[in-house]
């Protein structure tokens, strides 16, 4: 349609002859693959996946002593690390690891976030206790949180996921909360209202699905801040434990001087995919924010 | 503009009396024994000192009572002894303090300096091949984790190439000395000035777009005035604004980040005594920290609330 077409209003007649509306799902996966780069972030995403679901747990567990810190040979592409396990199985294992945190602590934090967003969201009162909660886990950097946490309930994968979970929730909340009080004035939430609609059943199936477009793309972002979180605590020695290998605790071992500057076959992989795939992520979210937004000039 | 001042300071209480709460109450659900949290490790076992502290501190009372003398402890500025070590907390996180805070503040200094002005060239040129592989580069520096390119730069610049020294704040054989301390201090905000680079250039190249499209700037062309005023005294002082904002809004991502790149480089800030304090387990020193960054990142946020209405006079509270 040019602009003078559009300029004019569609009569009735006319209406009945255009091609059926583009569904918003049909228009935002169209707009999402124009944006080629997020395409390819989609693409490098979806290997990565697909190495970490197929990685083997034996390779990357047996050692083998006698050939212990050596160089890439044919038999290990990547070397073998300080116990003679083979690098390349386990930075692929440690990405299945990494991901499974990443993922399960989003999960964790978008269920609360959206529960108590909800809830401030829709109820005045509610709205004043829990911003106020926001607002003080929001003054500390998460790190901090995370490093508190451990100290009290200690290391590991469970807690982990947990721990980032329960203290991540705020952003999803803030998300969830600013939908709610916009679309809590909308007409047609009026008009249920009106019509004597529960407000469970308003919430669900009227306010919540409008929350769904701002709640992914923090999701894919999310997942790639909490692998950066594993691979930092990790790093530390204070979050995922061996032998179970995770992009951030291979990094561990660069702490050691010897490996960290002669050894760097060891190390450099996982942080190399841990960088590659934050990468593809944050493509990734800015390809989702562009489709989504309904007021992007790319259509 | 004083009222707006004093509402801030006085919503910013009760987030401080929540941040006390929340230290206090993991302090108070810690393992350990909170007593020796207090003593000098030396004394820890003096049966008469122990009842001193527990009667001083009321260690016998109910938590409410307990967290109200706690808190006039550390309003007086004793945050209790570290249980490793034994040092007073206070002094050593002042230390620390100071030591993150020349490390950030170098850092934030090299993201303005350099952020800023390529945000301006970027938004000058937008649609330029320079723009693209600013903005390209802009999107590396942003999603690149710090402590990853720490690790990188430690690695090719300090070990590989020896062009800096590996860590530390200064080395440990000769006598404290600038050119030594500057050395150390180098390699590490470079990398953290990276991050500050990447997103101011981020958001000052917006900011400038958007003020750029504005009716005052076209009247200001049209009035004849010389490219260059416009460009400085129209458009990027208006710019700076939103830019002010981020660079305060940014402060605990910032400060979260420095934690794990003190570690890789070994720089003796609060992030490296947090991260020593968790793996001693060592309560009253995580506490302590807890609470002095909980209270800078509040002070930064007030300052960037009150600098925002003091530079843009627009505004009206």
């Amino acid at each position: 349609m040019n602009a003078t077409d559009a300029a004019r209003p569609t009569t009735f007649r006319e209406a009945a002859t255009l091609p059926p509306a583009e569904s918003p799902l049909r228009r935002t996966l169209r707009r999402f693959l124009r944006h080629r780069l997020a395409v390819l972030g989609l693409f490098v995403i979806f290997v990565l996946v697909v190495l970490a679901v197929t990685a083997s747990e034996t390779a990357a567990l047996k050692q083998n002593l006698p050939l212990a810190n050596k160089p890439p040979t044919p038999d290990h592409l990547l070397g073998t690390d300080r116990n003679g396990r083979d690098v390349l199985a386990r930075t692929l294992l440690g990405g299945r690891v990494s991901l499974l945190v990443g993922l399960v602590a989003v999960l964790v934090a978008t269920l609360i976030g959206t529960v108590l967003g909800a809830l401030a969201g829709f109820y005045r009162t509610a709205d004043f206790v829990i911003m106020r909660v926001v607002d003080i886990v929001m003054s500390f950097p998460i790190i901090v949180l995370l490093l508190v946490a451990v100290a009290v309930l200690g290391p590991g994968l469970t807690n982990m996921m947990i721990m980032v979970g329960l203290i991540t929730w705020t952003v999803p909340c803030r998300i969830v909360r600013g939908q709610f009080l916009q679309l809590r004035e909308a007409d047609y939430v009026t008009a249920a209202k009106v019509i004597g609609v529960r407000d469970r059943s308003i919430v669900i199936s009227h306010i919540l699905p409008n929350s769904i477009a701002p709640l992914l793309v923090y999701a894919s972002l999310g997942v790639a801040s909490v692998v950066l979180l594993e691979a930092g605590l990790s790093y530390l020695g204070l979050g995922i434990q061996p032998p179970t290998p995770s992009w951030g605790n291979i990094l561990n071992d660069a702490r050691n001087v010897t490996t960290f500057e002669r050894q760097a076959w060891q190390w450099a992989p996982a942080g190399v995919l841990t960088v590659v795939f934050v990468l593809a992520v944050n493509f990734v979210g800015d390809g989702l924010r562009d489709a989504f937004d309904p007021k992007s000039t790319n259509r | 503009m004083g009222t707006y001042i004093l509402r801030r300071v006085l919503i910013a209480i009760p987030i401080l009396l929540g941040i006390t709460i929340l230290v206090f109450t993991f302090l108070a659900i810690a393992p350990g024994d909170p007593v020796s949290a207090f003593i000098r490790p030396e004394l820890a076992n003096n049966e008469a000192m122990r009842k001193v502290i527990i009667e001083r501190y009321g260690l016998d009372q109910p938590l409410p009572v307990r967290y109200l003398r706690w808190l006039g402890e550390a309003l007086q500025g004793n945050l209790g002894y570290a249980a490793v070590g034994g040092l007073p907390i206070a002094q050593t996180v002042g230390r620390g303090l100071l030591a993150s805070s020349t490390l950030m503040l170098t850092a934030l200094g090299i993201g303005i300096l350099v952020g800023i002005p390529l945000g301006v060239i970027s938004a000058l040129r937008q649609y330029s091949k320079l723009d693209f592989s600013l903005t390209g580069l802009a999107f590396l520096g942003v999603s690149t984790p710090s402590f990853m390119l720490g690790l990188a730069a430690l690695w090719l610049l300090g070990l590989q190439l020896r062009l800096f020294p590996i860590g530390g704040m200064q080395d440990p054989k000769v006598p404290f000395n600038i050119p030594d301390f500057l050395g150390h201090l180098a390699l590490p905000a470079m990398v953290l000035g990276v991050a500050y680079v990447a997103e101011l250039m981020r958001y000052t190249r917006a900011s400038m777009l958007e003020t750029i499209n504005t009716l005052y700037v076209t009247t200001a062309e049209s009035k004849g005035l010389p490219p260059r005023t416009v460009v400085i005294r129209h458009a990027f002082r208006n710019a700076l604004i939103p830019v002010l904002t981020i660079i305060g809004l940014s402060l605990p991502a910032m400060v979260g980040g420095a934690v794990i790149t003190e570690s890789v480089f070994s720089w003796p800030g609060v992030g490296l005594m947090m991260v020593q304090g968790v793996a001693q387990r060592d309560y009253p020193m995580i506490m302590g920290i807890t609470l002095v960054l909980g209270i800078v990142v509040l002070l930064a946020n007030l300052l960037t609330d009150i600098t925002y209405a003091v530079a843009d006079p627009r505004i009206r509270y």
